[in-house]
């Protein structure tokens, strides 16, 4: 089938097979391998993107269900090679470890402060409760998206 | 993981849905937010020949007070469920148990009516409609019927739905101003409940003590007699029969059922100005 589907900001159209899950069509149809494929099974949330503005799991969400709607991938983020407030935060509270885990928990973290500006800290571990980093380095994930929301880091 | 090839559907009317259902039968299934239904069939544990994404519906999105009957449309998503303010008021369990299945991103895409027609028996809504005393509204060829919670759901994954029959609406009783509790047990924050208890005023069911979401009949006929809520939750498992397997043992559920059933008792009633009476 043809789908259509806008992906950070950019027109798409791709004739892809109707079981095609949204992951592969973002990875392996257009290239944008930013995006994770982790447990596969709707656990961890690598595969975290924005579709329609909200965080989704993308290896449980078929391309077809996304045609006519907006993606947003960890690529579409920055702006004219400057980071996003999310991204410039986990890198300066050194919000990561290995990184795998990391453009899902961006995708996360941009999708809750788009519903709640200034989360609590605790806010902030709920809102990330589809994301495992097998690192275990959750301290610092949390303080990045509480840099990012413009408040005290605490921690 | 893919998912066995089938033929992708997009309808826009619960009659374009019921045509090709009818076309279809058994090879078809209905497809709303996918977060039951895709991982079975990535699993291979489903092969659907054609899918009918019904998510497009959009006069299957709502909720409704309708005198003293909350009316949900079966395509509200538990994201939307969660913070909506005639839930919050007249059907607070509800809100609730909307706003702690999987995670956000599950939130986002999954279904009230998903999550009840898919009937898992760990799953959270269905126990807190249980406990409500809603009904399921059904469309199907030959129009619209209502059944009860208390007999929808018949076992694991199963339900008095017809292969050729659609869930559109969700009808709960108002209960504004009744205490409620939820509580269940998990491994990890986002897993299924491996025990969970509804409550709203002396209702209580179970999730995951059996095949399907049970009230606690002994419980609660022990609250109407006068008992305490100690003594009452002490007979959370009775006539229960929960599964053993390696992550808890039959005998552990129960008594997570019992100790659940206690705080979630007491939070009901430490919710209601004049306690459960």
């Amino acid at each position: 089938m043809m789908v259509h589907i806008e992906v950070n900001g950019r027109a798409t159209a791709e004739e892809v097979e109707d079981r095609t899950l949204l992951v592969h069509y973002v990875r392996d149809v257009l290239g944008l391998t930013g995006t994770n494929i982790g447990c596969d099974t709707t656990s961890c949330g690598a595969c975290t993107v924005l579709l329609d503005g909200e965080s989704v799991k993308s290896c449980t969400v078929l391309a077809a269900q996304a045609d006519g709607h907006s993606v947003t991938t960890v690529e579409g983020l920055g702006t004219n090679g400057e980071l996003h407030p999310v991204q410039r935060a986990f890198r300066e509270q050194h919000g990561l470890q290995c990184g795998f885990c990391t453009p899902g928990m961006i995708m996360a973290s941009v999708s809750l402060l788009s519903e709640n500006p200034k989360p609590t800290r605790d806010e902030v571990r709920a809102a990330l409760e589809g994301n495992l980093c097998r690192c275990t380095g959750y301290h610092n994930i949390v303080s990045a998206v509480m840099d990012a929301s413009g408040q005290e880091v605490q921690g | 993981m893919i998912p066995a090839a089938f033929t992708y559907r997009r309808v826009s009317t619960v009659e374009e849905a019921l045509a090709l259902l009818a076309e279809h039968g058994d090879d078809a299934k209905l497809l709303a937010g996918g977060h039951s239904l895709l991982p079975l069939m990535k699993l291979r544990l489903a092969a659907p020949e054609v899918l009918v994404d019904v998510a497009g519906i959009a006069d299957l999105r709502y909720v409704r007070l309708d005198g003293d009957t909350v009316r949900i449309g079966a395509l509200s998503r538990y994201h939307d469920l969660q913070q909506d303010e005639i839930l919050l008021e007249h059907a607070r369990l509800v809100a609730h148990a909307a706003g702690v299945v999987g995670d956000p991103q599950v939130r986002h895409r999954g279904t009230i009516g998903g999550s009840v027609a898919h009937a898992d028996p760990a799953a959270d809504v269905p126990a807190a409609l249980l406990a409500s005393d809603a009904a399921l509204v059904i469309a199907g060829p030959q129009g619209s019927r209502t059944v009860p919670a208390a007999e929808f759901f018949l076992g694991p994954f199963t339900t008095a739905l017809g292969p050729d029959e659609l869930l559109t609406e969700i009808q709960v009783p108002s209960k504004a101003g009744t205490g409620w509790g939820f509580e269940k047990f998990t491994r990890r924050a986002i897993d299924w409940a491996i025990v969970g208890v509804a409550a709203v005023g002396q209702s209580v069911a179970l999730i995951n003590m059996g095949g399907t979401p049970l009230r606690a009949k002994a419980t609660e006929a022990a609250l109407t007699n006068g008992a305490s809520i100690e003594d009452a939750a002490a007979q959370a498992a009775e006539d229960t029969t929960p599964v053993d397997e390696p992550h808890a043992t039959a005998a552990y559920r129960k008594h997570l059922a019992r100790v659940l059933t206690a705080r979630a008792l007491e939070q009901a009633a430490g919710r209601t100005p004049a306690g459960l009476s």
